[in-house]
């Protein structure tokens, strides 16, 4: 898909973001409630076949954002799903592993280090913290020093 | 009766923590075939996203150039390229040419320590030692472009710390000559041998709807027909400038990925002689001041597959997010769709294939749903050797083909 096909595309899902941002011409981050997540990593993986390259987890201040990032290889362009958890006492959001197997080691590792819950997550086991760490303590957030 | 076996298996596991990318595998078989196979990994994370919090934001490329030991130019260069997105910075012609030679050196080094292991694993332990030894002088050359013969910790943001000095480039060029030479001479030996056909041909295939739910990158999306490489489509340094092809075969068995690594080899020879012809004058490096707030991501084909940075900076003097994916982390969860109905003896090399690191291989233990009897990688390594001496008998061949040449 060219970057122009992709921009229109794009619009389709405008109901479902907060915004558009445009860093560049193949950087582009659309923000969107929680809830809307699924949906709009959906349109990007099933309906426009972008790539699923990673997701990142992020300890904001007044929030938890969620990033998923899909690359359109045909016109080099990265779109950024950022997907922001209000609640900071107990973020969940759905997970996109059921969607894209690849994603399940990533929600995963989110899970392990920022405590974010992915509702249907097929399995979300440990997988970088050890056995014996302590629960609750994710080492990713911002109260815990380095 | 699975669950406390498992556990024994867990115990009894060949842990070296010394060695990078530690991953176990646990595969549940059904006589000769593999019906589960589960990975535990994070024996030694080391927290590298969070260790890159506290740094400012030129010490973290000799940070990153430790996540991996044989990747150790791509990921500084995504890191790199992420925060030079974020500050608009755009490193001098002639850094973008060191940076694209210094990469493609790394690629021919590991792509012929792949080649060598996996012949290693498959039983013909003359590829591995001649692969080896045509890999030492790649080495050697980047000790003497950058210091280092791996963490060359040369690109920063702005450009580059060391140049690449014209006296040395007739050198580079005539050990290219000889990579080339043993490369064509290796690929055509496995080209034409009708014992490696037998042996790897529809041997742990993935295939392409497989390679696509799981993300995979790099050769191993490449062996399954997928023809992406972030070189070509989201251009950096300067590929753009350069002749060459991206290598994609359809089969995604091993045959294909090692077709593809050994032609891809080849490539990066055309791509280091035309950049070292090219090659602009002028500095390596632009100064930069500040960083600032901002959002920026970084690609880079590395061997295995595109590496990917994210960083995040609010305008202070360290990233306030920094996020790494290694192309390794989406390319072994695909062994579920490669592995399972395999044979045992084909396990290794189907999990060699997608080149996740050395360790990974040894870290593999087998329960047997009937028995309970458990294999090694000792184990595993000689059922592997056993199967190519079957075929190679088979076919009649004789034992050593290739000639040193």
């Amino acid at each position: 898909m060219q970057q122009n096909e992709l921009d229109n595309q794009l619009s389709q899902i405008r109901d479902k973001l907060t915004g558009l941002d445009r860093k560049a011409d193949n950087r582009v981050f659309l923000p969107c409630e929680a809830e809307n997540v699924h949906e709009v990593c959906r349109f990007l993986f099933s309906d426009l076949g972008l790539r699923f390259v990673i997701s990142t987890g992020i300890d904001a201040e007044d929030c938890f954002e969620v990033l998923h990032h899909f690359s359109n290889d045909e016109s080099g362009c990265l779109v950024t799903v950022k997907a922001f958890v209000r609640n900071r006492e107990s973020p969940e959001l759905d997970s996109i592993t059921p969607l894209i197997p690849g994603a399940e080691w990533i929600e995963r590792e989110m899970h392990d280090l920022l405590g974010i819950k992915f509702r249907n997550h097929p399995n979300l086991e440990r997988l970088i913290l050890a056995d014996d760490w302590p629960e609750g303590v994710y080492p990713l957030r911002k109260e815990v020093q380095a | 009766m699975s669950e406390p076996l498992r556990k024994s298996v867990l115990a009894v596991g060949p842990f070296h923590p010394l060695q990078e990318e530690m991953e176990f595998f646990q595969l549940t078989v059904d006589g000769e075939k593999v019906t589960d196979i589960k990975a535990r990994i994070s024996y030694n994370h080391r927290g590298i996203e969070k260790l890159s919090e506290t740094l400012q934001f030129d010490q973290v490329p000799y940070l990153v150039s430790r996540v991996c030991g044989i990747c150790s130019a791509s990921h500084p260069l995504a890191y790199v390229q992420a925060v030079e997105e974020i500050a608009a910075v755009k490193p001098p012609e002639r850094a973008l040419y060191v940076r694209t030679i210094i990469n493609e050196l790394e690629r021919i080094h590991s792509h012929l320590l792949w080649v060598g292991l996996a012949g290693h694993f498959i039983g013909y332990d003359t590829v591995f030692m001649w692969a080896w030894k045509y890999r030492e002088p790649v080495l050697d050359l980047l000790e003497e472009i950058t210091g280092n013969r791996n963490n060359y910790g040369n690109v920063k943001v702005g450009g580059c710390r060391e140049d690449i000095p014209d006296e040395l480039i007739p050198k580079i060029n005539q050990e290219l000559d000889v990579i080339e030479r043993k490369t064509e001479m290796l690929t055509k030996a496995v080209l034409d041998d009708p014992v490696l056909h037998a042996r790897l041909k529809g041997v742990g295939i993935l295939t392409k709807e497989d390679a696509i739910k799981y993300a995979v990158t790099g050769p191993t999306a490449r062996g399954s027909g997928i023809a992406i490489d972030v070189r070509r489509d989201d251009p950096y340094a300067a590929y753009d400038d350069l002749d060459w092809k991206v290598i994609s075969q359809p089969e995604g068995d091993v045959f294909a990925k090692a077709v593809v690594r050994l032609l891809e080899t080849l490539e990066s020879v055309k791509i280091i002689r035309q950049a070292l012809a090219r090659l602009p004058k002028g500095p390596v490096s632009v100064d930069v001041k500040e960083i600032p707030p901002g959002e920026g991501c970084g690609r880079a084909e590395a061997p295995r597959g595109e590496t990917f940075h994210y960083v995040r900076s609010d305008g202070g003097n360290r990233p306030v997010r920094h996020k790494i994916r290694a192309p390794s982390y989406v390319n072994v969860p695909s062994f579920k769709a490669s592995c399972i109905g395999a044979d045992i003896a084909d396990v290794t090399i189907t999990l060699a294939a997608v080149d996740p690191c050395y360790s990974c291989t040894e870290r593999i233990a087998v329960v047997d749903g009937h028995s309970a009897v458990i294999h090694d990688y000792d184990e595993l390594l000689r059922l592997s050797r056993e199967k190519t001496a079957r075929i190679k008998k088979e076919i009649g061949a004789p034992d050593v083909k290739l000639e040193d040449c």
